[in-house]
Parts: C-alpha cells; sequence; structure tokens
C-alpha cells in the first residue's frame, strides 16, 4: 500500500498552491519533497491527512480516497498515519507523557499498561527516556522535534509525515533528527513522505527525492540523478541561485 | 442593464460589497461551526471527561468578578433608590426596586458582560493560539474530532454554569443592598423585605436564570467560534479575542431585548 496524489490542485482566494501534483509515495520507501519556502509543500503534506481538501484530484492512502472519506473513516485512517509537526505542535498544558498518550488512548484494545509501555517505547526510540514528567515548554526545540517525532510513532503507523523536520536546528540536531527518521523506517518500516527545504538532509535521508515548484512536480528522482539534473529550476533550488529559478515568460 | 460606478463612489462602493461578501461568508462559516457542534454532541465519550474541568474554569473561577461587580451594584441600586424615592414613595419601595432590578437585569447583564470579557476572551486567546500553533491540526492527526473535544465542553459548561452564576451575583446585589439599606439608610429588616416580596414572582429567578443561560451558551460560542477560526500568529490571536469580546457584549445586549420582548 502506498501514498497516491493525482492531479491535486488547491487554490486559496485567488492563489493558486498546487496546480495538479500527481505523486507516489511507494511502500516502504521515504520519499522527499523539495521545494522553496511558499511553494505548497505543507499544503501538500496536509491534503495527504485530510487537513486540508483539495479543490480538484484525488489522494489515496493505505488503498483509501481520502478526499471521498466521511468524517469517521477519515478518523479510523489517521490511526495509521502519524504526523510530524513543523515545530512540534505538541500540547503545551500537558507533559510529554501525556502528550504521547493522546493518540494511544483512541487506539482500541490498548490496555492502561499497555499504553504506559508504548510510551516509555516511544521515547526510547528518540532517546528521550526520563523525559515524560516534562513541560513543553521545559524543552529546547530539537527535544521538542524528537517529542513530536515519538508522538506520531506512538500509535505505530504505517505511514509517518515529516513537515520541515529539520528547519530552526543547528547542523548536529539537524544530523540526529535524519538518524531517527531513518530509524523509524528500519525499525517500524514505516512510508514515509518529508516535506523539506535541506538539501543535506533530503539528500541522507530519502530513496527518492521531488521538487515542487509553480504548483507542479518539476522533478522526480533519486538522490543521485536530482545532483546531477541539469533542469535550470532544479539546480536553481540545490545551488542556491535564484536566477536560474526564473523561467522566461511564454 | 448592469450600470458600472466609477469615479469617486467606486472606492465606497467596493468596500460596501467586500464587506457584504465577507459577512455573507462569515455567516455561512459559523453556520457550519454550529452545525459541526451538534454533529460533536453525540461524541459524549470525547467531551463528557473535559465537562467538569471547564465548569471549574469558566463557572468556579468566575465567581469573585462577579461578586465583586453584584456587591457594588446592589449597594449603588439601594442608595440611588433611596434618593430617587424620598419624599414622595414609602421606603420599603428600596426592597422592590432592588429585588427587581437585580433579578430582572442588572445581575444577568452585568455578570453576563464582564464574563464575556474573561470568559470569551479566555476561550478565544486559547484556542486561536492552539490554531496557530498547529496544536488543533495535531489533534486531528491524532484521531480526535476537535469540536468535540476542545469546543462542546467549554459550550456546555457555559451553559450549565453561567445561571449558577448569575444566581450567586443576584443573591449577593440583594444582600449587599440590604446591608446598604441597614447601615445607611436607617431601614429595617422587615422594611425591606416587605419591598422584596411585594411584587415577587417566582418567573422572576427563572427569567434571570435563562437569560444567563442564553448569554452563557452566546458568549462559549462566539469565543469558541473566532477562536477556532483564527488565521495567522499573534497579531490573529489578539484580533480574535477581540472580535470574540466586542460581538459576545453585542450579542448579550440583544439577547437581553429580545427576551424582554418574548418573555414580559
Amino acid at each position: 500500500m502506498s501514498i497516491v496524489l493525482d492531479g491535486v490542485a488547491k487554490r486559496f482566494g485567488t492563489a493558486v498552491v498546487l496546480n495538479g501534483v500527481s505523486l507516489e509515495a511507494r511502500d516502504g520507501e521515504t520519499l522527499a519533497v523539495i521545494g522553496a519556502s511558499g511553494v505548497g509543500k505543507s499544503v501538500l503534506l496536509k491534503s495527504v491527512v485530510g487537513l486540508i481538501r483539495p479543490d480538484v484530484g484525488t489522494i489515496q492512502v493505505d488503498g483509501e480516497l481520502v478526499t471521498e472519506l466521511r468524517r469517521q473513516d477519515l478518523y479510523n485512517l489517521r490511526r495509521r498515519v502519524g504526523y510530524v509537526f513543523q515545530f512540534a505542535a505538541l500540547f503545551d498544558s500537558m507533559t510529554v507523557e501525556e502528550n504521547l498518550a493522546m493518540g494511544l488512548s483512541r487506539v482500541p484494545g490498548l490496555s492502561l499498561a499497555e499504553r504506559r509501555e508504548r510510551v516509555a517505547e516511544s521515547l526510547r526510540l528518540v532517546d528521550l527516556e526520563g523525559f515524560g514528567a516534562q513541560m513543553p515548554g521545559e524543552l529546547s526545540g530539537g527535544q521538542r522535534k524528537r517529542v513530536g517525532l515519538a508522538r506520531a510513532v506512538a500509535i505505530r503507523p504505517k505511514y509517518l509525515l515529516y513537515d520541515e523536520p529539520t528547519t530552526g536546528l543547528d547542523p548536529v540536531t539537524k544530523t540526529v533528527i535524519d538518524r531517527l527518521i531513518l530509524r523509524m523506517r528500519e525499525e517500524l518500516g514505516v512510508t514515509s513522505v518529508v516535506v523539506t527545504h535541506d538539501m543535506t538532509s533530503a539528500y541522507r535521508i530519502a530513496d527518492r527525492i521531488a521538487m515542487l515548484h509553480a504548483g507542479r512536480i518539476r522533478y522526480l528522482g533519486t538522490p543521485d540523478q536530482i545532483r546531477a539534473s541539469d533542469d535550470p529550476v532544479v539546480r536553481g533550488f540545490i545551488d542556491g541561485r535564484p536566477e536560474l529559478m526564473q523561467e522566461p515568460v511564454t | 442593464m448592469m450600470k458600472v460606478i466609477t469615479g469617486a463612489w467606486r472606492a465606497p462602493a467596493a468596500w460596501v460589497g467586500r464587506s457584504a461578501v465577507g459577512t455573507a461568508a462569515g455567516m455561512g462559516r459559523f453556520g457550519q461551526f454550529l452545525a459541526g457542534i451538534g454533529h460533536a454532541l453525540t461524541d459524549v465519550r470525547t467531551w463528557g471527561p473535559a465537562l467538569v474541568a471547564q465548569m471549574g474554569r469558566i463557572g468556579v473561577a468566575s465567581l469573585p468578578i462577579a461578586l465583586f461587580i453584584a456587591a457594588f451594584t446592589g449597594i449603588v441600586l439601594a442608595l440611588q433608590a433611596s434618593y430617587t424615592f424620598t419624599g414622595a414613595i414609602p421606603k420599603y419601595f428600596v426592597g422592590v426596586l432592588v429585588g427587581k432590578t437585580m433579578l430582572l437585569e442588572l445581575g444577568p447583564v452585568l455578570t453576563g458582560l464582564a464574563l464575556a470579557g474573561r470568559v470569551g476572551a479566555n476561550i478565544a486567546a486559547e484556542l486561536g493560539t492552539m490554531r496557530v500553533t498547529e496544536q488543533i491540526d495535531a489533534l486531528e492527526t491524532l484521531g480526535y474530532d476537535p469540536l468535540a473535544h476542545l469546543v462542546v465542553p467549554k459550550v456546555m459548561a457555559a451553559l450549565i454554569m453561567f445561571p449558577v452564576v448569575v444566581a450567586f451575583a443576584n443573591a449577593m446585589g440583594i444582600v449587599a443592598a440590604w446591608a446598604t439599606a441597614l447601615n445607611l439608610l436607617d431601614m429595617t429588616t422587615p422594611e425591606f423585605v416587605r419591598g422584596l416580596r411585594l411584587f415577587f414572582v417566582p418567573f422572576d429567578v427563572t427569567y434571570s436564570l435563562i437569560k444567563a443561560a442564553s448569554f452563557g451558551l452566546a458568549v462559549a460560542t462566539i469565543g469558541c467560534f473566532f477562536g477556532f477560526t483564527t488565521w495567522g500568529g499573534a497579531q490573529a490571536v489578539g484580533r480574535s479575542t477581540t472580535q470574540a469580546v466586542v460581538l459576545s457584549s453585542m450579542v448579550i445586549l440583544v439577547l437581553d431585548a429580545f427576551w424582554a420582548v418574548t418573555l414580559l
């Protein structure tokens, strides 16, 4: 099973953000979606879990059409999808443990003891044992991201969606997060979509990289292929040369 | 044939048009929001456990400010009644005016307006912050209906607790007026109570509590709506909070008139 987007379009007012995006994250792979800030990467990711409804096109996750699901079926599907938010989006009135337990209380057939064990196990996965009683406000940026990741994986999802997981972090913490993303794939076998504009991170974690530009997928290939690409827009982005990304109006 | 507006009228006409479309769109969103609350009401498993905590935050925590306002309102009512009636109407009418005015008008309305500031602003700021920091989206991704988890407990708590707070405020206002009558107006307790009971009908209490419940429903629903639909950053949270308080206060006054027309 995989994540398949077909002809997805979304506009906000007069601004066309997505304009016919077709893309597939294959079973077990890590797909990075790169692109400049404001190009619609987060909109794309939120559309996958039904937080934003596209105007046109279909999105299929685990064989189910997200765009057609009724509210309750959508909530059921979300139990199979973990979402890691750009700024972690931790519930700031709850402890780290309570944050992790939130999703677990929606998993049927899980006893209280099993929930506690799952919380501890998930904190171990992100190397944050002993942080359960802390409040989100007491954590550093990197720790918050790791708690966000632990919360997403606590429900043992089949799919993981990462929204800018390394943005705003120092290089060392970025590497730590990248290694965690790789570890999630190895230990949990999840299919992942990672939205990022950090090329170092994309090269490190992705099996394939898709570049979103002007509302469409401009390029799709392996990290080696994208490194060797001669597409001026792709080159302009990965080399940080905006002048290459200005296409002539035809 | 459609006439095109040109010249000096173009900008004001465009503003009126934009405002009309914006208002219609806002009402549409509010309608959708109410429908969502209606649907979320069936999810008792989600909102039930949060209800008691919200009743404490919205109701019990509001008692000090409500009692403070009611006490001073009672004192002023007694003094003004005495000032107005002196030499023309028997003194025990102070009790009539205090009882009727506290129960029918000032108890529920002043408490409602104070709580529109305290509770409405609190709800809008809390939900607005949760929206802009993606905590509401996070709830959704964890399989929660945010309306059932965040909104319904607040609305239900306000619906239940506003009448309780108003009942205490009414009592405090009357007690403060009685103390004032005894100490500053040379009245006796039997005189004051005689006035209080003279035109009293039990419906006065019912009327007061119906008003309070409707104010609670309005303040919580409007606060939740503006918080929930916040879009942007810190400035947007501030704007939502202000809008929630202003609109709640206006709706309280409109409801006040509505109940007077329909129930009295």
